[in-house]
Protein backbone atom coordinates (compact mmCIF):
# COMPACT_ATOMS: atom_id res chain seq x y z
CA UNK A 1 0.00 0.00 0.00
CA UNK A 2 1.22 3.75 -0.67
CA UNK A 3 0.63 6.18 1.17
CA UNK A 4 0.06 10.06 0.18
CA UNK A 5 3.75 10.85 1.55
CA UNK A 6 5.20 8.41 -0.81
CA UNK A 7 3.24 9.16 -3.89
CA UNK A 8 4.29 12.59 -3.16
CA UNK A 9 8.04 11.43 -3.49
CA UNK A 10 7.91 9.34 -5.92
CA UNK A 11 5.99 12.89 -8.01
CA UNK A 12 8.64 14.40 -7.43
CA UNK A 13 11.22 12.21 -7.82
CA UNK A 14 12.26 13.41 -11.43
CA UNK A 15 13.05 16.70 -9.61
CA UNK A 16 15.42 15.77 -7.52
CA UNK A 17 18.72 16.01 -9.79
CA UNK A 18 18.16 19.70 -9.66
CA UNK A 19 18.38 19.77 -6.01
CA UNK A 20 21.50 17.87 -4.93
CA UNK A 21 21.66 19.84 -1.49
CA UNK A 22 18.14 19.48 -0.71
CA UNK A 23 15.75 22.94 -0.44
CA UNK A 24 15.71 22.52 3.62
CA UNK A 25 19.11 25.23 3.79
CA UNK A 26 17.84 27.39 1.47
CA UNK A 27 14.09 27.96 2.74
CA UNK A 28 15.46 27.93 6.29
CA UNK A 29 17.87 30.58 5.14
CA UNK A 30 15.27 32.35 2.79
CA UNK A 31 12.82 33.10 5.98
CA UNK A 32 15.72 34.15 8.44
CA UNK A 33 15.88 36.93 5.18
CA UNK A 34 11.95 37.50 5.36
CA UNK A 35 12.32 37.52 9.15
CA UNK A 36 15.08 40.06 9.15
CA UNK A 37 13.07 42.16 6.95
CA UNK A 38 9.75 41.48 8.38
CA UNK A 39 11.21 43.03 11.87
CA UNK A 40 12.67 46.08 10.53
CA UNK A 41 9.34 46.66 8.67
CA UNK A 42 6.71 45.74 11.87
CA UNK A 43 9.21 48.11 14.16
CA UNK A 44 9.82 51.12 11.53
CA UNK A 45 7.39 50.85 8.64
CA UNK A 46 11.06 50.73 6.22
CA UNK A 47 11.00 48.04 3.34
CA UNK A 48 14.40 47.33 3.72
CA UNK A 49 16.85 47.17 0.71
CA UNK A 50 20.69 46.42 0.65
CA UNK A 51 22.01 48.26 -2.26
CA UNK A 52 20.73 52.08 -1.48
CA UNK A 53 23.64 51.59 1.28
CA UNK A 54 26.10 52.06 -1.81
CA UNK A 55 24.53 55.59 -2.74
CA UNK A 56 23.65 57.10 0.48
CA UNK A 57 27.22 55.96 1.97
CA UNK A 58 28.92 57.43 -0.65
CA UNK A 59 27.42 60.89 -0.03
CA UNK A 60 29.46 60.40 3.08
CA UNK A 61 32.77 61.35 0.87
CA UNK A 62 31.19 62.42 -2.16
CA UNK A 63 29.33 65.85 -3.23
CA UNK A 64 27.49 65.05 -6.11
CA UNK A 65 23.74 66.20 -5.61
CA UNK A 66 22.98 62.71 -6.93
CA UNK A 67 24.63 60.67 -4.39
CA UNK A 68 23.48 63.83 -1.90
CA UNK A 69 19.51 63.38 -2.20
CA UNK A 70 17.36 64.46 1.25
CA UNK A 71 16.49 60.99 1.22
CA UNK A 72 19.98 59.28 1.20
CA UNK A 73 20.89 61.88 3.97
CA UNK A 74 17.93 61.31 5.87
CA UNK A 75 18.77 57.07 5.88
CA UNK A 76 22.50 56.87 5.58
CA UNK A 77 23.15 56.35 9.61
CA UNK A 78 20.58 53.29 10.40
CA UNK A 79 21.52 51.67 6.28
CA UNK A 80 25.18 51.67 7.54
CA UNK A 81 23.86 50.53 10.54
CA UNK A 82 21.88 47.62 8.50
CA UNK A 83 24.79 46.53 6.72
CA UNK A 84 26.72 46.08 9.95
CA UNK A 85 24.14 43.69 11.09
CA UNK A 86 24.37 42.18 8.09
CA UNK A 87 27.94 41.55 8.31
CA UNK A 88 27.63 40.43 12.04
CA UNK A 89 24.47 38.22 11.06
CA UNK A 90 26.61 36.43 8.75
CA UNK A 91 29.65 36.13 10.86
CA UNK A 92 27.38 34.33 13.40
CA UNK A 93 26.13 32.27 11.07
CA UNK A 94 29.86 31.05 10.14
CA UNK A 95 30.43 30.55 13.43
CA UNK A 96 27.85 29.14 15.34
CA UNK A 97 26.26 26.40 12.87
CA UNK A 98 27.95 27.05 9.36
CA UNK A 99 31.10 25.45 8.69
CA UNK A 100 33.37 28.66 9.61
CA UNK A 101 35.34 31.09 7.56
CA UNK A 102 35.59 30.00 3.81
CA UNK A 103 36.64 32.31 0.70
CA UNK A 104 35.71 32.31 -2.75
CA UNK A 105 37.64 30.60 -5.76
CA UNK A 106 35.39 32.72 -8.08
CA UNK A 107 38.41 34.76 -10.14
CA UNK A 108 38.90 38.89 -9.24
CA UNK A 109 38.01 40.20 -12.02
CA UNK A 110 34.17 38.70 -12.32
CA UNK A 111 33.96 39.93 -8.88
CA UNK A 112 35.28 43.57 -9.85
CA UNK A 113 33.61 43.50 -13.56
CA UNK A 114 30.34 42.16 -11.93
CA UNK A 115 30.37 44.27 -9.13
CA UNK A 116 30.59 47.28 -10.70
CA UNK A 117 27.05 46.31 -13.28
CA UNK A 118 25.55 45.22 -10.27
CA UNK A 119 26.48 48.65 -8.77
CA UNK A 120 24.97 50.71 -11.96
CA UNK A 121 22.39 48.20 -12.17
CA UNK A 122 20.90 48.36 -9.05
CA UNK A 123 21.20 51.97 -8.95
CA UNK A 124 19.33 53.00 -12.49
CA UNK A 125 16.80 49.95 -11.49
CA UNK A 126 15.84 51.56 -8.34
CA UNK A 127 16.24 48.33 -6.47
CA UNK A 128 18.10 44.56 -6.09
CA UNK A 129 17.39 41.17 -5.04
CA UNK A 130 16.30 42.15 -1.52
CA UNK A 131 14.07 45.48 -2.33
CA UNK A 132 12.79 44.23 -5.77
CA UNK A 133 13.06 40.83 -5.02
CA UNK A 134 11.89 40.16 -1.58
CA UNK A 135 10.48 43.46 0.01
CA UNK A 136 8.76 44.08 -3.60
CA UNK A 137 7.65 41.21 -5.09
CA UNK A 138 6.39 40.46 -1.14
CA UNK A 139 4.53 44.13 -1.88
CA UNK A 140 2.86 42.27 -5.08
CA UNK A 141 4.61 45.11 -7.14
CA UNK A 142 4.20 44.57 -10.94
CA UNK A 143 7.42 46.91 -11.57
CA UNK A 144 9.78 44.51 -9.19
CA UNK A 145 8.48 41.41 -10.60
CA UNK A 146 9.41 42.77 -13.87
CA UNK A 147 12.37 43.84 -12.61
CA UNK A 148 12.96 40.48 -11.13
CA UNK A 149 12.26 38.63 -13.94
CA UNK A 150 14.55 40.65 -16.21
CA UNK A 151 17.73 40.19 -14.21
CA UNK A 152 17.19 36.77 -12.94
CA UNK A 153 16.82 35.82 -17.31
CA UNK A 154 19.90 37.71 -18.08
CA UNK A 155 21.70 36.41 -15.40
CA UNK A 156 21.28 33.28 -16.37
CA UNK A 157 22.65 34.02 -20.14
CA UNK A 158 25.37 35.62 -18.80
CA UNK A 159 26.47 32.82 -16.30
CA UNK A 160 25.99 29.94 -18.95
CA UNK A 161 27.58 32.04 -21.67
CA UNK A 162 30.70 32.60 -19.15
CA UNK A 163 30.57 28.73 -18.53
CA UNK A 164 30.22 27.87 -22.15
CA UNK A 165 33.52 30.06 -22.67
CA UNK A 166 35.13 27.81 -20.47
CA UNK A 167 35.46 30.09 -17.44
CA UNK A 168 35.80 27.87 -14.27
CA UNK A 169 35.00 29.27 -11.66
CA UNK B 1 11.20 59.64 8.32
CA UNK B 2 12.00 61.80 11.49
CA UNK B 3 14.94 63.21 11.48
CA UNK B 4 18.49 61.74 13.73
CA UNK B 5 17.34 63.58 16.77
CA UNK B 6 14.05 63.02 17.16
CA UNK B 7 14.35 58.86 16.69
CA UNK B 8 12.83 56.54 19.01
CA UNK B 9 16.18 54.69 21.19
CA UNK B 10 15.02 51.39 19.82
CA UNK B 11 15.24 52.69 16.68
CA UNK B 12 18.72 51.66 15.83
CA UNK B 13 18.81 48.45 18.20
CA UNK B 14 15.86 47.15 15.95
CA UNK B 15 17.66 48.38 12.35
CA UNK B 16 20.35 46.36 14.19
CA UNK B 17 18.85 42.64 15.14
CA UNK B 18 17.11 42.74 11.19
CA UNK B 19 20.09 43.08 10.14
CA UNK B 20 22.11 40.55 11.88
CA UNK B 21 19.19 38.21 11.28
CA UNK B 22 19.00 39.00 7.60
CA UNK B 23 22.42 38.24 7.52
CA UNK B 24 22.07 35.01 9.42
CA UNK B 25 19.81 34.42 6.75
CA UNK B 26 22.02 35.15 3.74
CA UNK B 27 24.99 33.06 5.35
CA UNK B 28 22.49 30.03 6.32
CA UNK B 29 20.93 30.41 2.53
CA UNK B 30 24.50 29.52 1.30
CA UNK B 31 23.36 32.73 -1.19
CA UNK B 32 25.98 34.66 0.34
CA UNK B 33 28.53 32.02 -1.97
CA UNK B 34 28.90 33.36 -5.41
CA UNK B 35 29.88 29.43 -6.77
CA UNK B 36 26.56 28.31 -5.20
CA UNK B 37 24.60 31.06 -7.11
CA UNK B 38 26.44 30.44 -10.07
CA UNK B 39 25.21 26.45 -9.81
CA UNK B 40 21.88 27.93 -9.67
CA UNK B 41 22.08 30.18 -12.79
CA UNK B 42 23.35 27.44 -14.37
CA UNK B 43 20.89 24.89 -13.45
CA UNK B 44 23.03 22.68 -11.03
CA UNK B 45 21.14 23.41 -8.23
CA UNK B 46 18.24 25.18 -8.18
CA UNK B 47 17.60 25.30 -4.32
CA UNK B 48 18.45 29.22 -4.59
CA UNK B 49 14.51 29.50 -6.01
CA UNK B 50 13.71 28.72 -2.32
CA UNK B 51 15.77 31.54 -0.54
CA UNK B 52 14.17 34.11 -2.33
CA UNK B 53 10.60 32.35 -2.40
CA UNK B 54 10.52 31.85 1.55
CA UNK B 55 12.10 35.34 1.81
CA UNK B 56 9.64 37.00 -0.10
CA UNK B 57 6.18 34.77 1.15
CA UNK B 58 7.11 35.56 4.52
CA UNK B 59 7.53 39.49 3.87
CA UNK B 60 4.51 39.35 1.64
CA UNK B 61 2.73 37.96 4.79
CA UNK B 62 4.03 40.54 7.02
CA UNK B 63 2.98 43.12 4.50
CA UNK B 64 -0.42 41.99 3.92
CA UNK B 65 -1.27 41.29 8.04
CA UNK B 66 0.48 44.47 10.06
CA UNK B 67 -0.90 46.93 8.32
CA UNK B 68 -4.75 45.23 9.05
CA UNK B 69 -3.54 45.07 12.81
CA UNK B 70 -2.20 48.61 13.13
CA UNK B 71 -1.95 52.42 11.17
CA UNK B 72 1.46 52.88 12.27
CA UNK B 73 5.07 51.87 12.83
CA UNK B 74 5.28 52.30 16.80
CA UNK B 75 8.54 53.50 16.68
CA UNK B 76 8.97 55.77 13.40
CA UNK B 77 4.92 56.91 13.83
CA UNK B 78 5.05 56.17 9.88
CA UNK B 79 2.47 54.81 8.16
CA UNK B 80 2.60 51.25 6.62
CA UNK B 81 3.28 51.16 3.37
CA UNK B 82 4.10 48.72 0.69
CA UNK B 83 7.07 48.65 -1.46
CA UNK B 84 5.88 49.89 -4.97
CA UNK B 85 8.02 52.30 -7.08
CA UNK B 86 7.26 53.82 -10.71
CA UNK B 87 8.01 51.65 -13.42
CA UNK B 88 9.92 53.32 -15.90
CA UNK B 89 12.46 52.76 -18.99
CA UNK B 90 15.39 52.48 -16.11
CA UNK B 91 13.55 49.00 -14.40
CA UNK B 92 14.53 47.35 -17.29
CA UNK B 93 17.56 48.25 -18.19
CA UNK B 94 18.76 48.41 -14.69
CA UNK B 95 17.67 45.17 -14.61
CA UNK B 96 19.67 43.81 -17.65
CA UNK B 97 22.98 45.60 -16.61
CA UNK B 98 22.12 43.80 -13.04
CA UNK B 99 21.51 40.66 -14.27
CA UNK B 100 24.83 40.68 -16.02
CA UNK B 101 26.77 41.60 -12.98
CA UNK B 102 25.15 39.01 -11.02
CA UNK B 103 25.34 36.55 -14.17
CA UNK B 104 29.18 37.22 -13.99
CA UNK B 105 30.02 37.36 -10.56
CA UNK B 106 28.02 35.22 -8.74
CA UNK B 107 27.18 38.11 -5.94
CA UNK B 108 24.54 40.53 -5.39
CA UNK B 109 24.99 43.95 -2.71
CA UNK B 110 23.29 42.04 0.56
CA UNK B 111 25.07 38.85 -0.10
CA UNK B 112 28.29 40.49 -0.51
CA UNK B 113 28.21 41.98 3.05
CA UNK B 114 27.01 38.94 4.44
CA UNK B 115 30.12 37.13 2.41
CA UNK B 116 32.46 39.29 3.90
CA UNK B 117 31.13 38.27 7.46
CA UNK B 118 31.68 35.10 7.21
CA UNK B 119 35.69 36.04 6.13
CA UNK B 120 35.54 35.59 2.57
CA UNK B 121 37.74 38.75 1.89
CA UNK B 122 38.03 38.20 -2.17
CA UNK B 123 34.49 39.56 -2.21
CA UNK B 124 36.15 43.59 -1.02
CA UNK B 125 36.25 43.23 -5.17
CA UNK B 126 32.65 42.88 -5.48
CA UNK B 127 31.95 45.59 -3.09
CA UNK B 128 34.56 47.56 -4.38
CA UNK B 129 33.17 47.05 -8.16
CA UNK B 130 29.61 47.88 -6.50
CA UNK B 131 30.42 51.35 -4.76
CA UNK B 132 32.36 52.27 -8.02
CA UNK B 133 29.29 51.13 -10.25
CA UNK B 134 27.48 53.27 -7.94
CA UNK B 135 29.44 56.34 -7.92
CA UNK B 136 29.45 56.01 -11.66
CA UNK B 137 25.91 55.75 -12.20
CA UNK B 138 25.53 58.85 -9.77
CA UNK B 139 28.54 61.05 -11.53
CA UNK B 140 26.51 60.45 -14.99
CA UNK B 141 22.40 60.84 -13.36
CA UNK B 142 24.50 64.37 -11.92
CA UNK B 143 25.98 65.37 -14.68
CA UNK B 144 22.98 64.79 -17.08
CA UNK B 145 20.25 66.67 -14.30
CA UNK B 146 22.28 69.88 -14.07
CA UNK B 147 22.89 69.25 -17.76
CA UNK B 148 18.76 69.83 -17.43
CA UNK B 149 18.15 72.13 -15.01
CA UNK B 150 20.57 74.91 -17.14
CA UNK B 151 18.79 73.75 -20.30
CA UNK B 152 22.34 73.13 -21.62
CA UNK B 153 21.71 71.06 -25.13
CA UNK B 154 25.43 68.83 -24.30
CA UNK B 155 24.35 65.75 -25.69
Amino acid sequence: MVGPVEQIATALEPLAPFFPNGVLQYAIGGLFVGLGASIIYVGTGISAGASTFLESTLSYVSRLPRLNRPDYLATRDWRVVFTVGIVGGAAIYALTVGPGGWTTEVQWWRLLGGGVLVGVGTRLGKGCTSGHGVCGVGSGSKTSLVNVITFMAVAIGTAQLVGALGVVP
Amino acid sequence: MSAGTERHPLFMPLILVGGLVFGFGLGFSHMARPEVVLDFLQFEDLGLLFVMGGAAVLTGVTFLVVPRLRDRAPLTGDVYERRLKRFDRNVLVGGVVFGAGWGLSGICPGAAYASLGVGNWPILWAIAGMFLGAYAQGYWRSLRDSAGTEAVTAD
